[in-house]
């Protein structure tokens, strides 16, 4: 696949493209990661919901 | 299951966890096929391989003002039907909807540089899409300003309708006035204009990228329910400790 003399533009572009993506995913996978991890604190910690169920279950 | 039996985030937490990873299984799926597509596409007459550039750009300059749309949809929820989930998935949405109009941007000027001999002009299409990206950015500092979600809901909703106004803007920009970005080639009156080489790899890298919207959306939204969740939880520990 020849990408001719603009190869740097196009190349950069689908480079940033994936970049942002995996960003993206990386950023929300870590945050719920970081959530589920508090709700084990609280959890931990004795506190239980209004409904009764603990602080990880869905 | 109706739109009412989501209210519950219960319910929510419960079918996102069901359909996220058949959702980023299809995401992953369409974006290769997609990607193979356009990697085999062949030059334009005219722009060479930089045609290639289209294939990423065009579908996150669409996604950047379907994602806005959909946050004025849960703005109506928040602000007419209060929709407990209204405002979550607003919240959810604008770092996604702003990361899609920053690579809109940049891809855009990036074959503009070798197309039209510039990174950047002010015209009316370029600049209404970079509104629209400040606009992205107002409503996450919005959100991050105020501590509260359920008040930072309202002023959030009304600044995602007020916004919505530069979505015809955005649209019609290459039509209402002389602009050196292309008028619309596929969603224009008289069907598209691309050549069936161009249009498929383009749809198919529109759909992979609208389905990895819904994908992200959907996890970032279940993030944020955890996230109230932890908070209400956290504001029940410390009553319990101040009496």
């Amino acid at each position: 696949m020849a990408l001719g003399p603009y190869a740097a533009f196009i190349v950069t572009s689908y480079a940033l493209v994936t970049a942002v993506v995996l960003i993206l995913i990386v950023w929300i996978a870590v945050d719920y990661r970081r959530q589920q991890a508090r709700l084990r604190e609280l959890e931990a910690s004795g506190v239980t919901r209004r409904s009764g169920r603990t602080a990880t279950d869905i | 299951m109706t739109l009412i039996d989501l209210a519950n985030p219960t319910k929510f937490l419960s079918l996102t966890a069901r359909l996220l990873p058949p959702l980023a299984g299809a995401t992953a799926i369409l974006l290769l096929i997609g990607l193979a597509q356009a990697a085999m596409a062949p030059d334009d007459y005219q722009q060479g391989a930089t045609v290639k550039i289209m294939f990423i750009h065009v579908p996150n300059a669409w996604l950047s003002m379907f994602v806005w749309g959909v946050m004025s949809v849960a703005a109506l929820g928040t602000l007419v039907w209060r929709h407990p989930l209204a405002d979550v998935a607003q919240k959810a949405a604008a770092p996604i909807g702003a990361a899609f109009t920053f690579l809109a941007l940049v891809t855009g000027s990036l074959w503009g540089r070798p197309m039209w001999g510039t990174y950047w002009e002010w015209d009316a299409r370029l600049t209404s899409v970079l509104i629209l990206f400040l606009m992205y950015l107002g409503l996450i500092a919005l959100w991050r300003a105020v501590e509260d979600p359920s008040r930072a809901a309202r002023a959030a909703a009304i600044l995602t309708l007020v916004g919505a106004i530069n979505l015809p803007i955005i649209k019609f920009s290459v039509d209402w006035w002389n602009t050196l970005h292309q008028p619309a080639s596929v969603m224009r009156m008289g069907g598209p204009s691309l050549d069936k080489a161009f249009l498929i790899p383009l749809l198919v890298m529109a759909v992979g990228f609208s389905l990895l919207f819904v994908t992200l959306h959907l996890a970032a939204m279940r993030n944020e329910i955890l996230r109230r969740r932890v908070r209400s939880l956290q504001m029940m520990q410390a009553s319990k400790q101040a009496a």
